[in-house]
């Protein structure tokens, strides 16, 4: 039982982050109906930024994490601009193509940056536990990836619905055609869409590495991202809220399930691809998603 | 083609209109115009060019010709810097945002605004249409056909357009509707000064509210005349109101 409590916490910690990098793919997801492969790439860009900022530069970490999303965010509007508005946006393939590389050049790029060797990643939160009974521990880190989750996804709300720009944003998601014909220019609004995402993002792999048990290296996000996406697509791909319940989702399903059916860890990853089979096979649109209906 | 200095009351004036998609080439030169304050109707059958007419008008495919809103040159113009300038268009079907509220269609409708009458504007449609302040908070696409009609037009209105374009607002619709819209229209014209460009199938109900016509066939201007006029000739009788 103590041993079950102990993975429901360790669960909701790597939920949080997936559901960091899935709410990145979800802002994506809304606007261009695509999934970005090279989101978590993006990402691990970040934490090096934050780390270079906070070891090099001798920025408090916190300082350095909100100077790497913001660095991030200006490089993913580039990559937008450059590499993706030229492609006509309804035909996906090309543009699937194009993350798949930014894909692989970021990864590279990381690789020949800061080589391959894992690094210490400063804590973001008070080490230890706030929490423990008997053998049952519940850390800052699980309580601060939560807190992160919870002030992400009420940003990105307040963003999207008190604001003009997430107006526009939302209705560029929703009909290209008729916010053209309103006056909102559909390329700085997505471009807008790929920088928060990308800051999303980079805060997603700032949480994830400051776990005590892990450490920042260039393919940290490789299959990270594969449990996002699924989280992502658990959650319906066009749900913010989607996302975090399929991330934790995930997360939980990695720490309780595979360890209790004697799934061998290794393994793991297939376990989330499974659950997510599963739920698409009975409900197409995911948990939360946004359902095709229109009354004709 | 030379050059015809633009009386100032005309709002769109367009001469050798030619627009299509991609290698196929829709319209054949087009000459028209509206004046100010006028409803002018574009009728013609299926693929004669309607849509396409009033998409090369407001930058949404790629058009040649000359194409003159108040004198000025728009034929290079895309669309979200045309509304700028007041021409809002209502596309065919459902212009709206089906995912947004009905209040939120409103507001992205006011989207190149930053005067503080918004609110007011809004209200405004609201009692035009009281059904939508019924519905401000559902999602606009769950509003039934000639909601979401009465919703784009409202919408477009909001950008307080000197020119708007209304692709076919009665496709789709029940003919009671239909004649409700349309005589909402004329008075929105008539109260606002609102200057339309409407195209449409319903030929009777459209000449009814409209000051002139241009009757459209093979992208090409078959015939054009006040409205009262074409309502009584023979060939468009038979052609359209079936009579």
């Amino acid at each position: 039982m103590e041993l079950f409590l102990n993975r429901i916490s360790d669960g909701l910690s790597n939920g949080a982050t997936y559901a960091l990098i899935a709410m990145a793919l979800v802002m994506i997801f809304k606007a261009t109906t695509l999934i970005n492969f090279a989101q978590g790439e993006f990402a691990m860009f970040g934490g090096f930024i934050a780390l270079v900022l906070a070891t090099e530069r001798g920025l408090p970490m916190w300082i350095a994490v909100v100077g790497a999303m913001a660095i991030t965010a200006v490089l993913a509007a580039g990559f937008e601009r450059t590499l993706i508005r030229p492609f006509d946006p309804s035909d996906h393939l090309p543009l699937v193509i194009i993350t798949l590389g930014l894909f692989l050049g970021i990864n590279a790029l990381a690789g020949i940056i800061w080589r391959f060797d894992p690094r210490a990643f400063p804590e973001l939160f008070p080490s230890g536990n706030a929490l423990t009974w008997n053998t049952v521990t519940l850390s800052w880190y699980t309580i601060g990836t939560i807190v992160t989750v919870a002030v992400v996804a009420g940003g990105l709300t307040l963003l999207l619905n008190t604001t003009k720009i997430g107006l526009a944003f939302r209705a560029v998601s929703s009909n290209l055609e008729s916010s053209e014909l309103a006056g909102i220019k559909v390329g700085p609004t997505l471009q807008f869409g790929w920088a928060i995402a990308a800051a999303v993002g980079t805060l997603g792999v700032c949480v994830f590495v400051a776990s005590p048990f892990r450490q920042l290296e260039p393919n940290v996000m490789v299959t990270g991202l594969i449990f996002a996406v699924s989280a992502a697509a658990l959650g319906g791909l066009d749900s913010l809220g989607g996302a975090i319940a399929g991330g934790l989702a995930i997360g939980l399903v990695q720490s309780i399930g595979v360890p209790y059916l004697g799934i061998p860890s290794e393994l793991s990853l297939l376990a989330a691809v499974a659950v997510l089979m599963l739920v698409l096979l009975f409900k197409p649109s995911g948990l939360f998603g946004t359902p095709q209906v229109e009354r004709v | 083609m030379s050059e015809t200095s633009t009386s100032p009351e005309l709002v769109l004036e367009v001469k050798g209109l030619e627009g299509g998609y991609g290698q196929i080439q829709v319209l054949h030169g087009l000459d028209f115009h509206v004046a100010d304050g006028e409803i002018v109707i574009i009728l013609g059958a299926n693929g004669a060019g309607k849509t396409t007419t009033l998409r090369a008008v407001s930058g949404m495919i790629s058009r040649k010709g000359s194409i003159k809103l108040r004198g000025e040159d728009i034929s290079s113009a895309k669309a979200p810097d045309l509304v700028r300038q007041g021409v809002a268009h209502v596309p065919q079907g459902r212009g709206t945002l089906p995912e947004l509220s009905v209040e939120d269609n409103l507001r992205v409708g006011a989207y190149i605004r930053d005067d503080n009458e918004i609110d007011k504007d809004i209200e405004q449609w609201f009692d035009v249409y009281p059904v939508l302040r019924e519905r401000k908070n559902q999602r606009a696409g769950s509003l039934s056909g000639g909601e979401q009609q009465m919703l784009a037009v409202s919408r477009a209105l909001m950008s307080r357009p000197s020119l708007l374009l209304l692709d076919e607002p009665s496709l789709g619709l029940a003919p009671i509707i239909v004649a409700e819209l349309f005589e909402r229209f004329a008075e929105i014209n008539k109260e606002t000064g609102t200057t339309m460009l409407v195209v449409e199938q319903n030929a009777q109900l459209a000449l009814g509210i409209g000051d002139r016509g241009y009757v459209l066939e093979s992208g090409a201007i078959f015939t054009e005349g006040p409205a009262d006029e074409l309502i009584n000739d023979d060939a468009i009788r038979k052609a359209y109101l079936g009579v």
